[in-house]
């Protein structure tokens, strides 16, 4: 099924900040907005949550450090127990430096896969930008028309009162 | 919402748009290669020949191409591995201690330092597998599951250590590296004409689109990654340093090798810096984003971490005589004064004295002299892990098995050939990927660039009263 949206086009992030909460005041759904570089305060008006990433980092590092310190003990205390300097099997103080590393490690690793999977990043061709100045200048703030129920004329000047410099329709191909 | 200084000079000059910054960034991936581009590419290509011939000598006819012998078992191939390690120090510095201080002037030279630390950690990882001998067999450094009598590696070891903390910097400062880079992939991406740049780009971009989530999640996924790579970053170069510090050579038994290292890492890590920032903001026209303002803010570390340097060299002085021991006394008496003397005062020279030449701000912000001051250190440096490893090793506690260590040419070719290698990649990654982080330059423009500044300027003139300037809404 295809999409219809309708894209007003910003290229001040205070006049976009501005123009989204007027929008979103006026009782308007906006579908995302798209930006050449991350503005700040955008999360605040657009009513995104905070990102709950570095609680998987959180946890992905405790995985690590459990796992280091279980192969390590594991490996030199009960599988094949040798003694080295004259130390202890289990030489807690010497296996610091490999649970730290492996700690970050999976913090690391396990943070960014999960980035890409909840935010749907993988190596693509084809790739469904609506406005390709979005990656260069311009902020693109897309709203989605339901046929019947949204008065484009209405929403075009809604959006040029708050500031778009351009106004532009886009179907996507689902 | 921050303050604008008016006293605080801009961070992008020649009245930048956000178009702009795309234009002057774009502009080395998409048009042909540069003359001076592709004069260095030739260059390095001579080195990275240097540097594959002196490795297959190492690998056909063994260890014995190599200068070392029964008493100096570790000399040129420590020495380089760590200094390449240092250096590598700086790009995480830049782009993950700065991040979490909120230093903004990090962002036009993140990228290239990010990239520095990639390719000086492979440059550095080549030594210690070479060094093995049989290279071949370098994976069983790690545990895993063998037919060998289960006989797993060794926890205990410095050397072990060394293994999990170089693979996990690595590794992570890629992903980082690559995180960042995601964004402006998509902008080529975007305005990439050819078929091959635009399927090559779109994969490499992920799908970007910029929506207004994932520059949230970038978000937190930076600032998560930048506090994950600080504690890396001093991790790894003290365990570099207990490589040295957990035996029981003079000279090398001491308690002040990791921060005395971690300092060292930095001041050599911004030397390369600045020497490779000084080269490509002429290469690739970058003046208006790697300003003066830059190189200042970097020789300012330089004498910080230079400073911190000298003071370990004297404290180590101190301390070998006010240890007692005659052997460590030796030790440093030697140093300073025996066969490899010339080794230890190039080392005090460069790292101690000329950098000190950058209290002065006439010559901080001299390009000619920052370079030639960065050099200087970058060859102080090497001299700082030569003195340590070569002359602790060469008299010990026997005189019988006292010795000295040249290099062969094999040596130097390896060496050599690691810069060859360095900048070869370096280069590769000027050309084809985007030099300077264009998201993160685009994020701080409206709130450092030269506009905002002279309106900053007039707004403080025109209404003194009035300090808090609303227009900047920055973190």
């Amino acid at each position: 099924m295809n999409k219809k949206f309708v894209l007003g086009i910003y290229d001040d992030e205070d006049v976009l900040l501005h123009a989204i909460e007027n929008i979103r005041a006026a009782g308007t759904n906006i579908y995302d907005v798209f930006s050449p570089y991350p503005v700040h305060g955008i999360d605040d008006v657009l009513g995104i949550k905070r990102s709950r990433l570095p609680i998987v980092a959180f946890f992905c590092g405790i995985t690590g450090t459990s796992f280091a310190l279980w192969m390590q003990i594991w490996m030199l205390g009960f599988d094949w127990p040798m003694i080295i300097g004259g130390k202890p099997h289990i030489a807690l103080p010497a296996f610091i430096p490999v649970t730290f590393e492996l700690t970050v490690l999976f913090a690391a690793f396990g943070m960014v896969i999960t980035f890409f999977i909840v935010s749907r990043l993988k190596p693509s061709l084809r790739v469904n930008v609506f406005d390709k100045r979005s990656t260069d200048d311009k902020f693109v703030m897309a709203i989605e028309v339901k046929d019947g129920e949204t008065d484009l004329s209405a929403l075009n000047k809604l959006l040029r009162t708050n500031g778009a410099v351009e106004v532009n329709e886009k179907e996507v191909v689902k | 919402m921050q303050h604008v200084s008016p006293i605080r000079e801009p961070l992008v000059t020649g009245g930048k748009t956000y178009h702009d910054i795309t234009e002057d960034v774009c502009r080395q991936v998409e048009a042909g290669p540069n003359p001076r581009w592709a004069a260095g590419l030739a260059l390095s290509l001579v080195g990275l020949a240097i540097f594959i011939y002196s490795v297959y000598r190492t690998l056909w006819f063994g260890i014995g191409e190599w200068g070392l012998n029964r008493t100096v078992g570790w000399a040129w191939d420590i020495t380089n591995f760590v200094w390449w390690v240092g250096i590598g120090h700086a790009g995480t510095l830049i782009s993950a201690i700065l991040l979490l201080f909120r230093q903004k002037w990090r962002t036009s030279i993140n990228r290239a330092a990010e990239a520095m630390t990639i390719f000086a950690v492979i440059c550095a990882a080549m030594f210690p597998v070479l060094h093995m001998g049989r290279p071949w067999l370098a994976y069983w450094v790690l545990p895993f599951p063998n037919t060998f009598g289960s006989l797993w590696v060794n926890f205990n070891s410095p050397l072990l250590w060394d293994v999990f903390a170089i693979s996990t910097y690595f590794s992570v400062s890629l992903v980082f590296w690559y995180i960042g880079l995601i964004p402006d992939f998509a902008t080529i991406r975007d305005r990439a004409t050819g078929p091959i740049a635009r399927r090559a780009y779109a994969v490499l971009s992920m799908g970007w689109t910029g929506s207004a989530k994932a520059w949230s999640r970038y978000e937190t996924v930076s600032l998560i990654l930048a506090g994950l790579a600080t504690p890396l970053v001093l991790s790894v170069h003290t365990i570099v340093s207990m490589d040295f510090a957990t035996s029981v050579i003079p000279g090398w038994h001491t308690t002040i090798f990791p921060p005395y290292f971690v300092a060292g890492a930095i001041f050599s890590g911004f030397a390369m810096v600045l020497t490779l920032m000084i080269i490509t903001r002429k290469l690739f026209h970058l003046e208006d984003y790697i300003t003066l303002e830059h190189v200042e803010s970097m020789n300012k570390v330089i004498i910080l971490t230079g400073s911190i340097v000298g003071v370990a060299y004297t404290t180590e002085f101190f301390i070998a005589w006010y240890s007692g021991v005659e052997y460590e006394q030796y030790a440093f008496i030697n140093r300073a004064t025996g066969p490899y003397w010339w080794a230890y005062w190039s080392m005090m020279t460069c790292n101690v004295i000329t950098p000190q030449l950058f209290w002065f701000r006439r010559i901080r912000r001299s390009l000619v002299l920052t370079f030639i001051i960065s050099i200087f250190v970058n060859i102080g440096m090497w001299f700082e892990r030569f003195v340590i490893i070569v002359t602790s090793l060469h008299r010990d506690y026997l005189p019988s098995s006292w010795a000295m260590f040249s290099p062969t040419i094999i040596d130097v070719g390896i060496y050599v050939g690691t810069i060859g290698l360095f900048f070869t990649l370096f280069l590769l990654f000027c050309k084809f990927f985007p030099v300077v982080n264009m998201a993160e330059v685009k994020a701080i423009l409206k709130s450092s660039s030269e506009v905002t500044h002279t309106h900053a300027k007039t707004m403080h003139a025109t209404d003194k009263g009035l300090n808090t300037n609303t227009d900047h809404r920055h973190e």
